[in-house]
């Protein structure tokens, strides 16, 4: 093999591998860290207070005053616990908020690697993420990260199921598995409208699955002081922070490409289609995140017993009945996808 | 007929959503905060806060030493010495307070016969070491230059309670 | 090609490793992360087939819901290692013939081993080629053509044994007091209070 068939085979779409990759983390790390910024200013908004106002103007640059702060904190390891599995969580949790930005289209063609398990992918993934969390709490040795990890184990599994029927319903009405496909597939209508009480059922789902508000039992702060987080400190406490946020981001984009169109205009006519889709793309992200804080400063924690008997006893039985009458729609009217 | 109506406000998420509305209606609505250090409330004529020990509009100081604030003080803050002045008049030779003891409770500023010590409008005092807070007499007596104007105004305002 | 081949044998030496660290990891928890690993590294496997969906469905089964509930079960029990490893040596003669025994048995399957005609047209004969169709409609229309009844089989298997744990597992325990939520729903302002004028000094 000569020199320039080794540079043109390996080295440069190593090189433009990694360029993309590069293009698509630092929106996505600036997003998180200005998302935790919109947190603050949208609860204070809804509480009537201002939010940061000190740092920048209208305290723009919070965000980076806080992560100077983390960084320069010390690293505390506690002595009883388990080292390796300790350091290995924040970094698990961080790198798979991350890694499932591969297959996420931000326009058509726009995306690391267009595989056509796409959405099986994302599933996987974010079943993944409870595997931090678990680490977290075990490796701690400690009885408030313990308590945490198991709520969040149970809590994440009840609400992948039903997460699982939401995606199954949209596969039925596109038939790939392929995102790019899903979004091509709702060039005439949104998902979100025909299956409106799937988009309800899945961001519910989504907000137990990022450990959100109503259901943050795992980090609930008034009983567990922050759950499976307690022990942590410095970076590796940043890093969980970072992969929440970042994870919020994720499935917010997720429930964009499955329900709201993707990159699409909600209308394809004169003024909407002069904006590009990833801006389009941004702003459906941005607003589904709006609605994450909004509800984080709406309701109240949920009690656990009831979180569980909504994940099995409600989202289960209703997702599945809407799996079954989708199918059984497409079929009377021989809409069935090819 | 109230079945169905219950049913279906459950289904439809009725009280959930009347409660986004709600917030979302407090989301555009005007904001309480101050921005403190450049925004300040406002404060009571009847505010207590650092001590200032008062002069006569001709430079002489008022307090004549009776000691009723040192023995008035629930918190044993204020400690009084004094001594007979060369022109013969009683006057304090120490006037210390222990800021981080007082209660600010203004028992001090009731028990003073002629108005000589008085909490301010000041509140913003802190200071990074608590020597800083044992006040003594030349640090009262210049509070009390700085803040005159108010406290001045303060007292007049409330002449007509006393 | 260069790339496979590294990939393959770096994901099938960790999948060997970790399978090793599961069976001779001291501590059970790291038994089970080792066992995720090894799960993680055959999808890896999978995907170096071409069998992407077989690979995804490994992760989201396996690692994402099977893994997490052993996990979930080995932290909760507190085992003791070193209590657990006293009868080892003692009972390492009886478990090797038992384990001699095995390979002896399955070396004689694999030299036996023969295939019916039937099953090899079978094999031959219902998978499309990867370029025209994507690996999970191939899957598809084997699962739901050829082998459907098999398939329903299984799931029918599988559904009695999800019965049979709730069946066993359900108790409804006498005089425990229990929410219900459609009747605590259900009920009216004019059922529970009732508001009554009280004259002065008479009470009710």
């Amino acid at each position: 093999m000569g020199e320039g068939a080794f540079l043109e085979g390996y080295v440069i779409p190593t090189a433009i591998i990694v360029a993309q990759i590069v293009a698509v983390m630092i929106p996505i790390l600036l997003g998180v860290a200005y998302l935790t910024y919109a947190e603050r200013k949208v609860i204070g908004a809804i509480q009537l207070r201002q939010g940061p106002m000190t740092v920048g103007p209208f305290g723009l640059l919070q965000p980076i005053a806080d992560a100077l702060k983390l960084l320069t904190k010390e690293t505390i390891l506690p002595a009883g616990s388990n080292r390796i599995v300790f350091l290995m969580a924040p970094m698990l949790t961080f790198i798979l908020a991350i890694i499932a930005w591969a297959v996420i289209p931000f326009d058509e063609g726009w995306v690391i690697s267009d595989i056509n398990v796409g959405i099986l992918y994302l599933f996987a993934i974010s079943s993944l993420g409870v595997y931090g969390v678990i680490m977290a709490g075990w490796a701690s040795n400690s009885k408030y990260p313990f308590l945490g990890a198991l709520r969040s184990a149970a809590q994440m599994v009840s609400y992948e199921v039903s997460i699982g029927f939401v995606m199954v319903t949209v596969l039925l009405c596109v038939g790939s598995l392929n995102l790019t496909d899903i979004v091509m597939a709702q060039q005439t209508i949104w998902f979100a409208v025909p299956l409106l009480p799937m988009f309800v059922i899945f961001f519910i789902s989504v907000l137990a699955e990022t450990n959100r508000a109503p259901f943050d039992l795992p980090e609930g702060e008034s009983e567990l002081v922050a759950g499976f987080m307690v022990e942590y400190s410095s970076m590796s406490f940043a890093l969980f922070f970072l992969g929440e946020y970042a994870n919020m981001i994720l499935m917010s984009g997720i429930a964009t490409v499955l329900f709201l169109g993707g990159w699409l205009p909600p209308v394809d006519i004169a003024p909407f289609n002069w904006i590009p889709g990833p801006i389009w793309f941004g702003l459906k992200v941005a607003f589904l995140l709006f609605v994450f804080l909004w509800v984080r400063a709406t309701f109240p924690r949920y009690r656990y017993d009831q979180l569980m008997r909504l994940g099995w006893k409600v989202f289960l039985p209703f997702s599945l009945l809407w799996v079954v009458l989708t199918a059984g729609v497409l079929v009377a009217f021989d809409w069935v996808p090819a | 007929m109230a079945f169905l109506d219950r049913t279906a406000r459950s289904f439809l998420l009725w009280e959930l959503v009347s409660g986004m509305a709600l917030t979302l209606k407090y989301f555009f609505k005007p904001k309480y905060t101050i921005n403190y250090p450049h925004e300040k409330g406002p404060i009571s004529s009847r505010f207590r806060g650092e001590h200032a020990l008062r002069r006569y509009p001709n430079g002489e100081e008022r307090c004549i030493a009776c000691k009723l604030c040192e023995a008035i003080c629930p918190a044993q803050a204020i400690t009084i010495e004094a001594e007979p002045r060369e022109d013969g008049s009683r006057r304090t030779t120490r006037y210390d307070i222990d800021m981080t003891k007082c209660i600010y409770c203004g028992l001090c500023q009731e028990a003073c016969p002629v108005d000589a010590i008085v909490e301010g409008p000041n509140f913003e005092f802190a200071a990074e070491t608590r020597e800083e807070l044992f006040y003594n007499k030349d640090k009262l007596l210049a509070n009390g230059d700085r803040w005159e104007a108010e406290i001045q105004a303060n007292l007049t305002r409330e002449a007509a309670y006393r | 090609m260069v790339i496979q081949a590294l990939a393959f044998y770096l994901f099938a030496g960790i999948t060997v490793a970790s399978a090793v660290m599961v069976v001779s990891s001291r501590n059970p928890v790291h038994s089970v992360l080792f066992l995720i690993l090894a799960f993680f590294n055959s999808a890896g496997l999978f995907v170096l087939l071409g069998a992407e969906f077989l690979a995804m469905i490994l992760v989201i089964v396996y690692v994402g819901a099977v893994a997490v509930l052993f996990l979930f079960v080995v932290m909760m029990l507190d085992v003791n290692v070193a209590q657990l490893r006293q009868g080892f040596l003692q009972y390492l003669p009886i478990g090797m013939l038992v384990g001699i025994v095995l390979l002896m048995e399955l070396a004689l399957i694999g030299g036996a081993w023969v295939l019916t005609p039937e099953i090899e047209a079978a094999l031959g004969q219902p998978i499309p080629p990867v370029t025209e169709v994507t690996n999970t409609e191939a899957l598809g229309q084997v699962i739901y053509t050829h082998y459907v009844y098999l398939f329903q089989a299984a799931g029918l298997i599988l559904l009695v044994a999800m019965i049979g744990a709730i069946v066993l597992t359900l108790r409804t325990r006498e005089g425990v007091k229990r929410q219900s939520i459609s009747k605590q729903n259900a009920k009216q302002r004019s059922e529970a209070v009732t508001v009554v004028k009280v004259p002065t000094g008479e009470g009710m």
